[in-house]
């Protein structure tokens, strides 16, 4: 039973996306890899439009004061077993917006981060190599 | 006895397990086509099935201050009326001589409980985008329906005004498909306009818009609950095609069905892939003058024989 539950996630990680205050450059390389070049079909990789679906996250951007309630509350509303998955270096630590007043501090103070991927943005290639590494992690 | 062998038919052949499981192949296949046509490799064959398990092994959220029963009957209608319709389509094509009056009034209305499933689920589950969901699959239900129940009229007109579904089948078994005729022809090409509205298949997705209302009635709908719907989807998805050969074109209870059931899939594949979605507005319009007219031409044509 617990395997064919972990077979089903890997065969099929429906990603929702969620912009939390990204510069769009993340964003715009993550519709990238659902475009007919990358393809990211073949591993039954969908995007999907509503968090209920969802089974990762792809979280971009600094975290801030007015991002991370909806991050939270879109983490919540996820069904469990769900991924989170870090877009972007803005992911893995605020770099120059440190000392900005309205910055959080990073993700995993909040929501526990599966894979982090580099990058400001990170190639296509890479953000498929991070979701593989997640999923082998599982 | 007797008991167990509807139960059979019900759950197992040709109900509910088998249309499931082939449907979801025919999902596949929808899906690998259209990938081919993106020029993309797509889904390996396992995709639908592996994609339907774990929504069943996932969490099933219902949301707060919902109506819990309404939100789980919602799905579940459909299904049920799906395995019902899978059972009286197969045992009317094998052995035509088990109809009775009026089964093809029984299938219409079993038709209709999807999108009835699919109202009472989504306006039960109290979120705006789905409400918004519900107001376009009723009013794409009253579109597509008046040409569907005319097309209809014009094959039980064909059939010399038999009503029984097992004798629609005989009659052509012995005077050749309706297909082949003026008449017959306009009907499927209403037909098949409508099973595109009825699977909510581009140019007809308007109620899932995904780039507009994100899923529709199913925004809600997590683990199990959404893959019930999946799943009616993809039965439907198998037995619409079928519904249209056993009317049209003489019943599937020979070979010849498997390549002409295959023709009419990967023709509603390319009516979706080649179009965009019509507004909610357009629908309406496009159903109710320009398929109704065409309809009703045919149920003249018809009339006098052709």
């Amino acid at each position: 039973m617990a395997n064919a539950k972990l077979w089903g996630l890997k065969k099929s990680p429906w990603v929702f996306h969620v912009a939390a205050a990204s510069c769009n450059n993340c964003d715009i390389e993550i519709l990238d890899i659902l475009t007919p070049r990358w393809d990211v079909e073949r591993f039954g990789i969908v995007l999907v439009g509503s968090p209920r679906h969802a089974d990762a996250l792809l979280v971009t951007g600094v975290l801030n004061r007015k991002s991370l309630p909806r991050v939270l509350r879109v983490f919540e509303q996820t069904p469990k077993p769900c991924l989170v998955i870090g877009v972007g270096t803005c992911t893995c630590h605020p770099h120059i917006f440190e000392p900005s007043y309205n910055v959080v501090g990073p993700y995993d103070k909040h929501i526990p981060v599966d894979v982090y991927i580099p990058g400001c943005p990170p190639k296509p290639e890479a953000i498929i190599l991070g979701v593989v590494k997640a999923l082998k992690r599982l | 006895m007797n008991i167990a062998r509807m139960l059979f038919s019900f759950v197992v052949f040709p109900g509910f397990i088998f249309s499931a499981v082939v449907g979801l192949l025919i999902t596949w296949i929808d899906r690998k086509v259209t990938a081919r046509i993106h020029w993309r490799v797509g889904p390996p064959w396992f995709q639908p099935y592996a994609d339907f398990l774990k929504l069943l092994l996932k969490e099933t959220i219902i949301p707060e201050g919902s109506s819990k029963t309404l939100f789980l009957l919602g799905p579940l209608l459909g299904l049920v009326a799906m395995s019902i319709f899978a059972v009286m389509l197969f045992s009317m094509n094998f052995y035509p001589t088990s109809t009775f009056v009026g089964d093809l009034i029984v299938i219409i209305y079993l038709l209709a409980l999807p999108p009835i499933g699919i109202i009472i689920g989504g306006s039960a589950s109290k979120n705006p985008l789905a409400s918004v969901g519900v107001s376009r699959e009723m009013t794409q239900y009253f579109a597509y329906e008046l040409p569907f129940l005319i097309s209809m009229a014009v094959i039980i007109l064909k059939a010399g005004g038999r009503i029984r579904f097992g004798d629609i089948i005989l009659v052509q078994q012995a005077q050749g498909p309706f297909l082949y005729s003026l008449s017959g022809v306009i009907a499927a090409i209403v037909f098949l306009l409508s099973t595109q509205a009825k699977l909510s298949f581009i140019p007809f997705d308007i109620p899932e818009a995904e780039q507009e209302i994100m899923a529709g009635p199913y925004i809600e709908y997590s683990g199990v609950a959404l893959a019930m719907y999946k799943l009616t989807r993809a039965m439907m998805f198998f037995l619409l095609p079928l519904f249209l050969i056993s009317l049209l074109w003489g019943g599937f209870a020979n070979w010849w069905a498997i390549l002409k059931f295959l023709l009419i899939v990967v023709l509603i594949i390319l009516i979706k892939n080649t179009n965009p979605r019509l507004r909610i507005d357009q629908a309406l319009k496009f159903f109710w003058t320009g398929i109704g007219i065409l309809a009703f031409i045919g149920l003249v044509l018809a009339f006098y024989g052709l």
